[in-house]
């Protein structure tokens, strides 16, 4: 295992830890726990397409209403949970504060999972808001203004007071991030509701979906990318600068990019163009975080071989820079014409939702896990699988959409009818569940990994190299250092 | 601390801002001479199907919207059809927008206008970005009543090969008469698309198509190109040329 070795820092026991692990082990457990129903939701869905749903004339299990649980678990009860974890975890290293308070983190907690669950509870009812990733019914929004609120006060206090002179890009990602995700979700859930129409309102929808997933998805991960990777690999960032160009690159065509969901509607062409020109300008920019991973990364490839949680960065990057090379091709017009309202974009959006972030905090997991619990990895071999399984998983999943999209957007264009098109798509849609299988099954996997081994703490394993004060690890002075 | 107040205000702040005035904001402006018309202003004459579900359901109906006009019962069913939509999520199977390329005209008739969607049921609008099934925002009276009754119950019998969920409960027990769900998801499918003049949308009124589609397949008059299942009819084929979404702006 190349995971670094800890070391205990001299804090007095008396002082309360830097880094909260509690908040950091729930938020994981509540982020695997949402994936998990997420998958399934994901899963029978696509047994819908299939012309085989489990659960007929059940009408809160109806298909259509899966669909926006699939979405919406992943957003906000995967993802945000997951990132949570990340901050308690990574915020107080590099600012060298504490969090605003514990009680305050609990609070969050019991919010955030509060509102996923009435968002599901709700979904499940039909109260769903034609907002879409942002489905969490009208009565839920105000709170999920609130919860972002909260997460401003536990985070911005430490960055806000910290003595460090130069913030590193973690931190850059994350002070914009926080305000981004209350900004955007307070345009795309007020304004179209309730304050503007039809034509006026449709930008705003596509901003949304953009800046979810642009202006909270990606900083956080980023962020995250570069705080573990370095500390993965033992070395420096390989350009410090490089990253700072992809922050403002990221702060400043990311959210011009919205429209570009909406490409062909009645919105005026001037907003059409400026989203695809954006798009492509943001292309060159996403490139410095690839390059400054690869470049990272080179030297080290060995690691490959002998460490887990650097495979799922790995992976994770390469699907991002196969992602940011699809974005730049596919926002054309000249793509949309066949690609819009099909399966292509499916698959895009399962390639960086799951193929990039997720696999970031796969990676982020494998690491912190034994870290958090104080017992090494019980399997290795569960390791292995959750891995392949996973991987292989999406990337069937990716190549099936892309083709299938493909397919269906000529037939579509060439005025194939519906009844073609549908029986065309039949042997890709069964390709498509079995790889959403595999991609369950990496996942159980891991959470049988993850339960053996907290659970092994229970026959008084004790891990010595476990310090509750452990807040230093030897891969920080790399980031130190640059 | 220097840094981090510039990070928040210009990245988080001023360039989220710029965005949104650029892409929110000024496209915004060019539809601000309309007027969002309301749901009691677009049901005030409802369609000849609403008319037909009265009287084929009148006990269903008089159960559903009560003892009021036929167009407070149409703005009823409107709201509670729109309401269903979003609900079952039916906007991620169906698009409710034609783009002016792509041969979706040829598909599905008339490209859409900005000012179809300025109502109070396009709050937010449900354009949708996934089409498994057609896109409807033209649908309205191209099926039956009849049609709808049977396809929502149970999709595959009217069409083998479809995905679309069945929605049982649409309907009362019997399974043959519609509910107030049913009625109104019905109502709310006809009339989509019935602010259009000419409904007929035939490929015949799309110019263009002429040159590029070899003849044969331009005179088939029984079963038009979009074929989405639906039986087209061709009177009024040619005459009047489609009017361009671009010259409802003046
Ligand atoms: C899983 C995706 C899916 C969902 C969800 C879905 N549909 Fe469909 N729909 C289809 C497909 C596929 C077809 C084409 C095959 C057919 O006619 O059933 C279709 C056809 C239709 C048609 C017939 C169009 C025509 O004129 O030929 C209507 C109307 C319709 N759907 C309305 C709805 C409504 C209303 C809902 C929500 C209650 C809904 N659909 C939910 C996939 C879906």
């Amino acid at each position: 295992m190349s995971e670094p070795q800890s070391s205990a820092l001299s804090t007095t026991a008396a002082e309360a830890p830097l880094v909260r692990r509690d908040l950091v082990k729930w938020h994981v457990i509540a982020g695997v726990s949402w994936l998990a129903i997420a998958l399934f939701a994901g899963l029978f869905y696509s047994l819908q397409l299939l012309q085989s749903w489990p659960l007929p004339k059940i009408a809160v299990l109806s298909p259509g209403r899966i669909r926006l649980i699939h979405t919406n678990l992943i957003a906000f009860g995967f993802l945000t949970n997951a990132f949570l974890a990340m901050l308690y975890w990574t915020v107080p290293r590099l600012t060298g504060l504490r969090v605003a308070s514990k009680k305050l983190g609990w609070l969050i907690y019991a919010a955030w999972n509060g509102i996923i669950l009435a968002t599901w509870v709700g979904l499940h009812l039909g109260e769903a808001q034609a907002v879409e990733w942002g489905e969490t019914p009208v009565w839920v929004d105000p709170l999920v203004v609130v919860g972002a609120i909260l997460v401003w006060i536990q985070f911005y206090t430490p960055i806000v007071k910290t003595k460090e002179k130069a913030l590193y890009v973690t931190l850059w990602y994350f002070s914009a991030g926080f305000v981004w995700l209350g900004l955007t979700y307070i345009m795309g859930n007020f304004f179209p509701e309730y304050l503007v129409a039809g034509n006026a309102a449709g930008p705003l929808l596509g901003l949304y979906i953009h800046d979810l997933v642009g202006l909270w998805v990606t900083p956080m991960g980023w962020g995250m990318m570069y705080f573990f990777v370095p500390i993965l690999l033992k070395k420096p960032i390989w350009s410090h600068a490089l990253s700072l160009v992809g922050f403002w690159g990221l702060a400043f065509f990311y959210p011009l990019q919205g429209v570009h969901h909406f490409l062909g509607s009645p919105i005026p062409m001037f907003a059409q163009y400026s989203a695809v020109v954006s798009t492509i300008a943001v292309e060159i920019v996403v490139t410095t975080v690839v390059i400054n991973f690869f470049m990272t990364w080179k030297g080290s490839e060995a690691t490959l071989k002998t460490s887990i949680p650097i495979r799922w960065f790995f992976l994770g990057a390469l699907n991002y820079a196969i992602t940011c090379f699809q974005c730049a091709f596919q926002v054309t017009l000249t793509f949309q014409q066949v690609i819009h309202f099909t399966d292509w974009v499916v698959g895009h959006a399962h390639l960086v939702m799951f193929g990039v972030f997720s696999f970031w905090i796969f990676g982020m997991i494998e690491h912190l896990w034994p870290k958090l619990t104080g017992h090494n990895w019980r399997s290795e071999s569960l390791r292995r699988w959750s891995f392949w399984l996973t991987a292989l998983g999406l990337w069937g999943m990716f190549l099936t959409l892309t083709v299938s999209g493909l397919i269906e957007g000529f037939m579509s264009m060439n005025l194939v009818p519906r009844e073609t098109i549908l029986q065309t798509m039949t042997p890709f849609w069964l390709v498509r569940t079995i790889t959403g299988i595999s991609i369950i099954s990496g996942f159980a996997c891991l959470v049988v990994n993850m339960v053996l081994t907290a659970r092994a703490g229970r026959i008084a394993h004790i891990d010595t190299d476990y310090s509750p004060y452990e807040d230093v690890e030897q891969g920080e002075v790399a980031i130190g250092a640059v | 601390m220097e840094r981090f107040s510039f990070i928040f205000l210009v990245a988080g702040i001023l360039f989220f801002v710029l965005a949104f005035a650029v892409s929110g904001w000024i496209p915004m402006l060019t539809v601000q001479h309309l007027e969002v018309r309301t749901v009691e202003q677009m049901a005030e004459q409802p369609p000849l199907e609403f008319a037909e579900l009265k009287a084929d359901y009148p006990e269903a109906f008089a159960k559903a919207y009560g003892d009021v006009s036929d167009s407070q019962a149409f703005a009823d069913a409107l709201r509670t059809g729109h309401k269903t939509y979003i609900g079952e999520a039916c906007w991620h199977c169906h698009s409710q927008q034609i783009r002016p390329w792509g041969n979706d005209e040829a598909r599905y008739g008339r490209k859409s206008f900005p000012e179809e969607y300025h109502n109070e049921l396009n709050m937010p609008p449900l354009w949708g970005t996934r089409r498994i099934g057609p896109d409807l925002i033209r649908r309205g009276g191209k099926q039956s009543n009849d049609w709808h009754v049977a396809h929502f119950y149970n999709p595959p019998d009217v069409n083998p090969v479809s995905v679309m969920p069945s929605y049982p409960w649409f309907f009362e027990e019997d399974g043959l008469t519609p509910n107030k769900k049913g009625l109104s998801i019905i109502a709310y499918v006809q009339w989509l698309g019935s602010w259009i003049p000419t409904v007929d949308e035939t490929i015949y009124e799309v110019p263009f198509i002429e040159e590029t589609y070899p003849p044969a397949v331009l005179n088939r008059p029984s079963r038009p190109l979009d074929s989405e299942g639906t039986e087209g009819t061709d009177e009024n084929p040619t005459d009047t040329p489609t009017e361009d979404g671009d010259d409802f702006w003046e």
